[in-house]
């Protein structure tokens, strides 16, 4: 199921912008790796740029070679389609597809791959609500709207939403930074579940939750405004946040920077 | 309007009130720091001499209800006047309908100032219905498609520039349509007659000719017109779809097509439905367009390509001059026909608009 | 029905084996379409159907099949479907702009015809089928005093009634208004014209004018400001419904009135606002035909006064030049569309560029 990333050499653009400049960096598969550091550090654009979501933007373009599993993503006969449906993302702000049910909602990927069958919906709709831990909350009302959820709800609507497809990698891009505290801890929990079956990289701007949820931690950083952002340092989580062997790390988890 | 003399006292204290208030404000440079200055003075002047404890009351009669009951006199100036065009029309159209010798709804023809007078609305409602439906056949397809070109296919910059060309075909006088499509639109609908009776003469629809101002000339010329009107309120809709949920159908890996089904179509269903209930509200009320594009007989027929049909809004105008008093209530009641349409097709939009508020209204 | 396409491994039904995927070469679809294009015009001359325009129609739906069933071979049914309506889309541009092209170009080869001193100078008195002078002066006069007449009588009565409707309004009475501003929207605009004809024409009118009905250029203006108002209500109510609420609770905090609050912070905010939706009405009003042909009767020489007697307006002489037998008379009509088009495009233009401006934005 999940499987190992390769990132060499990145570097991705916004027009003329360079946002980030060659970072190399492996992520294991079955394990939380945390993306920390200042905003605009280009740590979301990276995150984009895994599952070629960064190009959707005009003008943005990505270099460097990034694999998955020894596939480029990157390759020119890649499908771009596939990538994403092999490499889930669930964004900052809760996005369930308003017009939609809440069951419609988890199974919408599904739907675009063509998979017809209430009993295989159903039952791609429960597992997946299950595994966000969401089923208890939601099973007796499927049918309605999506958006009449509390935040966190519609956060872990949009997880069950990511993995009914089955993906191998989940990107998060600060999941919880739109959420209360109780419903953040939902999330990190869940986080700890999915680890067994998914490749989680996440994007966060709290150092607890970084130190909480992750194996590996990769610090991003930039010298001033306008600057790429470059990866300063990328160890186990537990070294960075205690023994960083970099001035810049340390500064920054100490909050003496940033 | 009888409402409008009784409120003119308060609209005489209101007016005053607002002056003074643009005066005041002309001087000082922070409208709203300065503000609590020129209202308060008035309070402390009331009420000082009642010696402290208590609050100040409200006043029974002062700026704030004069402005407020102008404003309420602003709007009860539209049910009045809705209520008015309803009387009016009724009134005027009455004594023409009892004259008539003929059944109203289905006479094919129009002879209001013979005497006895006859005259029927069936074929011009008919026509109204028929050649605006056609017009939508044809635009609505078109312009949705023009649209989503604009919002998620084109270069940012062309759909902008685009889009605006659009707005701006949208405010081009309909005279202009009508003049366009019965100096040049002509020929080449003749010519397309000819080849569809030729083609397809078996289906009833592409009967004989002469060939000229047709039905289907009146409603290519009422497409053409309507395309830019629902194109650029579409547009607007699907512009409006918020990012995430379209970044979510392409997270999803949903190709560009899947992404406007998923995403931006469903978003954008209650506005679409609007823009192309706008669009048909100006097809069945084109008049100008209609007059200079359809030969204006009195028949009921389905062949769009020969000469013929009308509709109850370019017969108005065609006939208004020659009119007598008989001729104008007749005209009058047709008008009334028309405006009950329009009135139908109006509230039927609002009601289908409202259905599908609550997947819509949440999400917001 | 397409499940048979995919067809279904053990578990997960939407991953894909392999990033990678066979695609079409660059030069399919332009081949596809020379190809589609060939074969049409064989069909059509071969079978003697018709001509070049049937080879570019039936040539564009072999196209959009060929292209189809192409992308369904090699890269599959999600894909197909994507470039099919791709090209559909494309299509309904190209569609369009043919129709939308030949109107403008008519209008600015045809208007500039008469585009002299002697139009913009002159009236059409006394002019005959076989002059080729005469002007629309006096269709110019007739635009700008209805037109600016409703403006005066709408916007006030306009923006009054949409300050009633969102800062004043509550419960049924404010929905009944409401809604039936709605319903004003969709009146067609003959029929204000019908209704103005009864009311002020027929009835009012008389009292004043020895006892025969009274066509105005009042009487247009009258229509034209029925037509307006439910736009001017409409536009101002979205602007002053977009001005934050922390701006008026400021000011009600300070202790300001609300009838104060409501002209002196609300108002100023979404003014720009209100200004393009009071110009884009104008700019509707501005082209109207109908109304003004049933009300304002027409006319032929200069009336400079719209309370009496007929009046012209530049939207009804385009009509009426276009039913003159008149040789001359098709380039009178088509100048005057063209001046009428300027008039509304500069209007729509500025409405446009204020809006650009508008802080509160969209």
């Amino acid at each position: 199921m999940a499987k190992r990333i390769d990132a060499t050499d990145v570097t991705a653009y916004y027009g003329g912008f360079k946002a980030i400049e060659n970072i190399n960096l492996t992520v294991e598969p079955k394990t939380v790796t945390a993306l920390i550091g200042p905003s605009g550090c280009g740590k979301s654009t990276f995150l984009r740029s895994i599952n070629r979501m960064h190009e959707v933007l005009p003008g943005a373009r990505v270099e460097g070679s990034l694999t998955i599993d020894g596939q480029d993503v990157y390759d020119r006969d890649v499908d771009v389609t596939a990538v994403r449906r092999m490499i889930g993302m669930v964004f900052q702000r809760p996005n369930p597809f308003p017009t939609m049910s809440i069951f419609e909602n988890v199974v919408a990927g599904l739907r675009l791959n063509g998979v017809r069958k209430k009993s295989i919906l159903d039952e791609a709709a429960e597992k997946a609500l299950r595994a966000a831990n969401l089923w208890d909350e939601v099973k007796d009302r499927l049918g309605k709207p999506g958006a009449g959820l509390s935040g966190g709800q519609q956060q872990r609507l949009c997880i069950a939403r990511t993995i009914a497809v089955e993906p191998q990698v989940v990107l998060m891009d600060e999941p919880c930074s739109a959420l209360d505290p109780i419903s953040t801890l939902a999330i990190e929990d869940l986080m700890f579940q999915l680890k067994d079956k998914f490749t989680i990289i996440i994007v966060t701007h709290n150092m607890q939750q970084a130190a909480r949820v992750s194996d590996r931690t990769a610090f991003f950083s930039i010298e001033k405004t306008g600057d790429p952002g470059r990866l300063i340092e990328y160890d186990n989580t537990q070294k960075i946040f205690s023994n960083p062997s970099q001035k810049k790390t340390e500064d920054y988890i100490t909050g003496r920077f940033g | 309007m009888g409402e409008t003399p009784h409120r003119s006292a308060h609209a005489g204290t209101g007016g005053h009130a607002v002056t003074q208030g643009h005066e005041r404000s002309a001087g000082a440079s922070a409208r709203v720091a300065e503000a609590p200055v020129s209202t308060r003075t008035p309070h402390d002047d009331d009420h000082g001499l009642g010696g402290g404890g208590g609050l100040p009351r409200a006043r029974a009669f002062g700026a704030e209800r004069a402005f407020r009951g102008v404003t309420l006199a602003a709007g009860v100036t539209v049910l009045v006047v809705i209520a008015a065009i309803a009387v009016f029309l009724v009134a005027k159209a009455v004594p023409a309908l009892r004259a008539n010798s003929a059944n109203f709804w289905t006479f094919e023809g129009w002879f209001p100032n013979d005497d006895p007078p006859t005259f029927g609305i069936g074929a011009l409602a008919f026509g109204t219905l028929l050649t605006a439906l056609l017009a939508l056949l044809v635009a609505v397809p078109v312009a949705l498609g023009i649209a989503l070109y604009l919002s998620h296919y084109a270069p940012r910059r062309l759909g902008t520039a685009l889009g605006f060309v659009i707005d701006l075909l949208a405010a081009v006088p309909s005279v202009v349509f009508g003049l366009w499509g019965r100096d040049y639109l002509v020929g080449p609908v003749a010519d397309l007659s000819a080849w569809l009776n030729q083609y397809f003469g078996w289906i009833p629809i592409f009967g004989d000719g002469p060939y000229g101002n047709s039905i289907l000339l009146g409603s290519l010329v009422l497409a053409i017109m309507v395309l830019p009107i629902i194109t650029s309120l579409s547009r607007e809709v699907f512009l409006q779809t918020p990012t995430a949920n379209e970044e979510a159908a392409i997270a999803l890996g949903a190709t560009r097509w899947e992404m406007l089904r998923t995403a931006v179509l469903p978003y954008g269903r209650p506005g679409i439905i609007a823009a192309v209930m706008l669009g048909l509200g100006r097809a069945l009320g084109e008049t100008i367009a209609l007059a200079l594009t359809l030969g204006s007989t009195y028949a009921i027929s389905f062949n769009i390509l020969a000469n013929g049909g009308n509709s109850i809004a370019a017969n108005i105008a065609n006939r208004f001059a020659e009119a007598n008093e008989t001729g104008r209530g007749a005209l009058i009641a047709s008008g009334l026909v028309l405006f009950a349409i329009t009135l139908v097709v109006n509230i039927t939009a609002r009601a289908i608009i409202y259905r599908r508020r609550e997947f819509t209204e949440s999400a917001a | 029905m397409t499940t048979t396409l995919t067809p279904r491994r053990s578990r997960p039904p939407a991953q894909p084996d392999s990033l990678r995927a066979k695609r079409l070469p660059g030069y399919a679809a332009p081949a596809l379409a020379v190809l589609a294009l060939l074969v049409s015009a064989g069909l059509v001359y071969g079978v003697d159907l018709g001509g070049p325009v049937l080879v570019v129609v039936l040539g564009a739906l072999l196209y959009l099949a060929g292209l189809f069933a192409a992308a369904n071979a090699v890269e599959g049914r999600r894909s197909a479907r994507n470039r099919f309506w791709s090209a559909l889309i494309h299509s309904a541009l190209v569609l369009a702009v043919l129709p939308l092209a030949s109107v403008v170009w008519t209008l600015f080869s045809k208007g500039t015809a008469r585009l002299d001193g002697d139009f913009f100078g002159s009236s059409m008195n006394n002019i005959g089928a076989r002059d080729a002078n005469g002007g629309a002066y006096h269709a110019i006069v007739g635009t700008l005093e209805q037109v600016g007449i409703a403006t005066a009588i709408t916007v006030p009565l306009g923006v009054l009634c949409a300050i009633y409707i969102v800062e004043y309004g509550r419960g049924r009475f404010a929905f009944t208004i409401r809604f039936f501003v709605d319903v004003m929207t969709g009146i067609p605009s003959i029929v204000t014209g019908l209704f103005v004809l009864a009311f002020w024409v027929l009835i009012v009118s008389p009292w004043f004018n020895d006892g025969q009905p009274g066509f105005s250029g009042f009487a247009a203006a009258l229509a034209l400001s029925v037509l307006m108002l439910p736009t001017v209500v409409r536009s101002t109510e979205e602007m002053l419904r977009l001005v934050p609420a922390p701006l008026r609770e400021g000011a009600y905090a300070l202790g300001v009135p609300k009838w104060k609050t409501i002209l002196r912070v609300v108002l100023p905010t979404a003014l720009p606002g209100i200004v393009t939706g009071i110009m884009l009405s104008i700019a509707r009003a501005a082209g109207e035909t109908a109304p003004v042909l049933l009300v304002a009767g027409g006319g032929a020489a200069i009336n400079f006064n719209p309370f009496e007697n007929n009046q012209s307006s530049l939207a009804l002489f385009v009509y009426q030049q276009a039913g003159e037998a008149s040789k001359y008379s098709p380039a009178r009509a088509w100048t005057a569309a063209l001046t009428l088009v300027v008039l509304v495009l500069v209007l729509t233009v500025a409405a446009k560029l204020l809006a650009r401006r508008n802080r509160l934005g969209r």
